[in-house]
């Protein structure tokens, strides 16, 4: 187990440098930092002072791993845009998108779970095939567009739920501001979480599905059926069980991808988020930005792929013995 | 030693020569087995079609300046108090007609597309038949790549190397390339699918016998890869096409909504989309939900082909 | 004294897009009390779908279309999906092939055992415990009482088809079917599963219901047997008599084609020319009849039903009671140099 441990992490650390040398090849050659940093009207020398202050001159992989070293360390550089350092932007931004994502992940769970269970079970009835064609359309239409028609409906046609913004918020020790705690941050964050969990959704609903009906052929639940367990025994207790290890897995995995899809659904309801923030950066060409926001959701998808491995270890005792005995 | 009865092992193998014409047979029953297919099908063409001939089949031409008029603007459908007959689907902020507008803008959607498509197809297959093939250390590289890449949503990929892009071109020479760039990003996020399926192919063909065969009779690795292996691998790569086909009509749609895709001044659907969604509020509603169901009922048509493509083609994947 | 089993006029169907194949027609057989029936036959003869048939397991679309099954005098195949849960485990147990993938990889062999003691009886967690690990004893694992918190993959094939078995036995069940039981395990240890299984059954007075393509297997456990055919009763007979002298054809065959390591190893063996058809094609009359050597022209047209045929039932026409109706003289003279003759005929070749 933990030489398993040590291996996956290990690999983590390998995708981390490799997406590090990415970051550092946008954020050096990609547009030349200097010219950001000074107006038009700055002489050569000046450009060249700064250039020799900045470490520009230097060897390239002294000035990589002076990056990585920075990287560790939070520090990202100053933002072009905004001329303020860029760590700072990201972790004011960051409660907004993680909150969103936590409540988007719970609703697509907690809505794709039973709808998978249930059309796995009852594959042929009237309202298994129609939650199959929702989770059709769902794949389907482009998340901006589900957010757009949530819009139009619940906000702008019934007026129920605000359409923007993160509502009231509230700091908790300076370092994070929650929408959690006022009844316009909740409300606030019906739509937008709806719209980023729809996609999950389907997605695990059509996982749980045909992981089910996979489940339900082997031989050990025909068994299990054959020894006269209860159906209910058998289907939630063996076959769930069995199917539960693999969704797992795929959950874990989207959870990053939720992160990362953020940035649609907050631009789409204009969600103060880290999302918003990359986007402006893409459109206005900061770099210090879209290389650390690269780096940051590489290492959330890194670190929860590597939560998810030892998870799958400690759910599935195969893996969990096999590994150790060998 | 057991005695064991004569298990029977003569599972009648299928003739060799006709097997492609089978298969077609078979592919054709299937479709016209299923009629959502067929009805996908047929909205898939005739939105291909209207698209490539927007010039003929609209109403009025959206973009040229002579004539539409500030005065049309903000017409609602015609069917709607207030609409006016000239213009089905209702005009926008500039009294441009929106269905023409959709039917311009699903040109860009679909160009953009399948260049995407065709491009990842290229890039993917190559890297996936060069991987499979040659294996050894030009295959952990590109399989590595794909690996890391995979981990990432597309959608953020292909806005990274958008952002890439935009910072090299500098600014101004940006909205020239903004097509080139829209395929090169999307096509670059989509490859590995191929790349991976290829691979996968190449190395369960590269041991049969007609492969050995060829490189017995002195055939060079090119040709053989090109010749033989490759329409071997075509069935997945198609399923793979079409379902991306969707995909990239996505998300050319999502990068344009975002504001780093096609330009206001020549919309896809997805800017089209963009630039109604300011209207949302104020009651205009037609100039982005017209566009919005347009681009959902494309993208919904093409995945339904794609989803029975793959079923049809590969029954165990069902 | 009433049977075990018995199944009368057996049919089962499975609906498909070209048409409605019929899995079992029109199948006979009884198990009484404590007997062993084999019940043997090729691939796709129909030997698994006659065991879910009975347990009630079917995969759909397949369903029982005709006939009856009873269990100790009671009628079981119209019962509903909740009675018929009680029935399984509790009073009839079934044995899968493959041990390896019978038992579920993410519950300790002891929860398995437990779960579905306690779903056949009224016992507190700690009886149910105890009782699990005294089966676990019985079916010959050692250490058995560690052993309950083991996971299946920790145990060999033998061993994980001996908790299988133990899963069979939890409610003392009065008729077992052990699918294939022994055909996915080494040779080294099925003489071993065969002889606990048979040991288990008879000490608890279960009858059995042996299914498996494996004759040595059948000789030597089998108390009666049953051959199957295209879905369709070929042979039953006493063990003996339907190994030593065969009264159908195909029968015959099969134990011709036997290898025997008494015999000439540098005899050629039998072979039966052909192929069992599928069910999609199985021919007018007798389902054996294009590979048979006695065929004549009644066998193209009628189905036989079976007749006695020496100590065994055979459905063949060689043994038709009624002498007009029987095979043309040569074919029943050909038959007679088999072994093969009807009831009233002195048969001349056996001895």
């Amino acid at each position: 187990m933990i030489a398993f441990a040590i291996r996956r992490f290990v690999q983590a650390l390998g995708v981390m440098l490799v997406v590090a040398l990415i970051s550092f090849l946008m954020f050096r050659f990609v547009g030349d930092p200097v010219n950001q940093l000074v107006g038009v009207d700055t002489s050569p020398a000046e450009r060249e002072a700064l250039r020799q202050a900045l470490g520009l001159n230097d060897p390239v992989m002294i000035q990589f791993s002076r990056f990585i070293v920075r990287a560790v360390q939070i520090d990202f550089g100053i933002s072009y845009q905004f001329k303020q350092p860029v760590a700072a932007l990201i972790a004011s931004r960051l409660p907004a998108t993680l909150e969103l994502s936590f409540v988007s992940a719970l609703f697509a769970l907690a809505v794709g779970v039973p709808m998978g269970v249930y059309t796995g079970l009852y594959r042929n009835t009237l309202l298994a095939r129609g939650f199959l064609a929702i989770s059709l359309i769902g794949v389907s239409l482009p998340t901006f567009l589900i957010g757009i028609l949530l819009i139009f409906v619940v906000s702008v046609n019934l007026g129920w739920l605000p359409s923007f913004g993160r509502g009231e918020t509230v700091s908790i020790g300076g370092m994070w501001t929650t929408g959690f705690l006022t009844r316009s941050g909740l409300l606030s964050l019906i739509l937008p979480a709806i719209t980023l969990g729809l996609f999950q959704m389907t997605l695990i609903m059509r996982l749980v599905r045909g992981e089910m009906l996979e489940v339900l052929r082997t031989d050990y639940i025909k068994f299990a059926r054959a020894r006269g367990l209860s159906r209910r025994a058998v289907n939630f207790g063996h076959a769930l069980k069995n199917t539960l290890v693999p969704v797992i897995t795929i959950t874990g995995l989207q959870l990053g991808s939720i992160i990362a899809f953020a940035i649609i659904t907050e631009t789409v309801f204009q969600w103060p988020g880290m999302g918003l923030l990359f986007l402006q950066a893409v459109q206005n060409v900061d770099i210090p930005i879209m290389a650390a926001y690269l780096l940051l959701i590489a290492f959330l998808f890194v670190a929860i792929n590597f939560i998810v491995d030892l998870l799958y270890v400690a759910v599935d005792p195969r893996i969990r013995l096999g590994e150790a005995r060998r | 030693m057991p005695h064991v009865v004569g298990e029977d092992t003569s599972g009648a193998a299928p003739a060799r020569g006709p097997l492609r014409r089978a298969i077609e047979s078979d592919l054709w029953y299937s479709f016209t087995r299923s009629p959502v297919t067929v009805v996908s099908a047929a909205v898939t063409l005739v939105m291909i079609l209207s698209a490539a001939f927007a010039p003929l089949v609209a109403p009025h031409n959206p973009f040229d300046p002579a004539t539409i008029s500030i005065l049309d603007s903000f017409y609602p459908p015609a069917w709607m108090e207030g609409g006016n007959p000239r213009f089905l689907l209702g005009t926008d902020d500039q009294g441009r007609d929106i269905l023409s507008t959709i039917l311009y803008g699903m040109r860009i959607s679909l160009a953009v597309g399948f260049a995407s498509v065709l491009f990842a197809m290229v890039i993917g297959v190559t890297l996936g038949l060069v991987a499979g093939y040659i294996g050894g250390a030009v295959d952990s590289v590109i399989m590595r790549i794909a690996d890391v890449q995979l981990t990432f949503p597309a959608i953020l990929i292909a806005l990274l190397i958008n952002g890439v892009a935009r910072a090299m071109a500098g600014p101004q020479s940006y909205d020239q390339v903004v097509l080139v760039v829209l395929v090169l990003s999307i096509g670059l996020s989509f490859w590995v699918q191929y790349a991976r399926t290829v691979r996968g192919s190449v190395l369960v063909e590269a041991n049969k016998e007609y492969v050995l065969a060829a490189r017995l009779i002195g055939l060079r690795p090119w040709t053989i890869m090109f010749k033989h292996v490759l329409p071997n691998v075509m069935g997945p790569v198609l399923v793979i096409a079409t379902i991306n086909l969707a995909l990239a009509i996505i998300t050319e749609a999502t990068l344009s909504f975002l504001g780093v895709g096609v330009p206001p001044t020549e919309p896809s659907l997805g800017t089209l989309i963009r630039i109604g969604n300011d209207f949302l509020f104020s009651g205009e509603w037609w100039i982005t939900i017209f566009p919005g169901i347009t681009l959902a009922i494309l993208a919904l048509a093409v995945n339904l082909l794609g989803d029975w493509l793959r079923d049809a083609l590969n029954p165990k994947l069902r | 004294m009433t049977a075990t089993l018995s199944v009368r006029n057996l049919r089962v169907e499975i609906p498909t897009r070209g048409g409605v194949l019929r899995a079992i027609d029109d199948l006979s057989f009884d198990i009484a009390p404590g007997e062993v029936l084999g019940v043997v036959g090729e691939s796709g003869a129909g030997k698994s779908i006659t065991g879910s048939a009975i347990i009630g397991l079917l995969e759909p679309p397949g369903r029982v279309a005709a006939g009856e099954i009873r269990l100790g005098g009671e009628r079981i195949d119209d019962l509903g999906p909740d009675q018929m849960r009680r029935i399984r485990g509790r009073r009839i147990g079934m044995i899968f092939q493959d041990p390896l993938t019978s038992l579920n990889p993410l519950y300790r062999i002891g929860d398995q055992l437990t779960e579905t003691i306690l779903t056949h009886e009224r016992l507190s967690q700690r009886a149910a415990r105890d009782k699990a690990q005294k089966l676990l004893e019985e079916v010959g694992i050692p250490a058995a009482g560690a052993r309950l918190s083991a996971y299946p993959h920790q145990f060999s094939g033998g061993m994980r088809q001996r908790v299988v078995i133990a899963l069979a036995l939890c409610a003392d069940p009065e008729l077992v079917i052990a699918d294939e039981p022994t055909t996915a395990l080494d040779v080294s240890v099925q003489a071993q599963i065969i002889a606990l299984l048979k040991r288990l059954c008879s000490e608890r007075g279960a009858s059995v219901m042996l299914i498996t393509h494996d004759m040595g297997v059948i000789a030597e456990t089998a108390d009666r047997v049953c051959v199957l055919y295209a879905g369709r009763l070929a042979e039953i007979g006493p063990v003996r008599a339907v190994v030593k002298h065969p009264q159908h054809p195909y029968t015959h065959g099969l134990m011709s084609a036997i290898p025997s390591l008494a015999g000439d190893p540098d005899e050629e063996l039998a072979q039966i020319p052909g192929a069992m058809p599928r069910l999609g094609a199985i021919p007018d009359g007798c389902a054996f009849n294009p590979r048979c050597d006695h065929a004549f022209a009644r066998c193209r047209a009628e189905r036989p039903h079976p007749y006695p045929a020496g100590a065994s039932d055979a459905a063949c026409f060689l043994h038709d009671p009624d002498p007009a109706r029987r095979p043309p003289e040569p074919v029943a003279r050909a038959a007679a140099a088999r072994g093969i003759a009807a009831a009233d005929e002195t048969p001349e070749a056996t001895s």
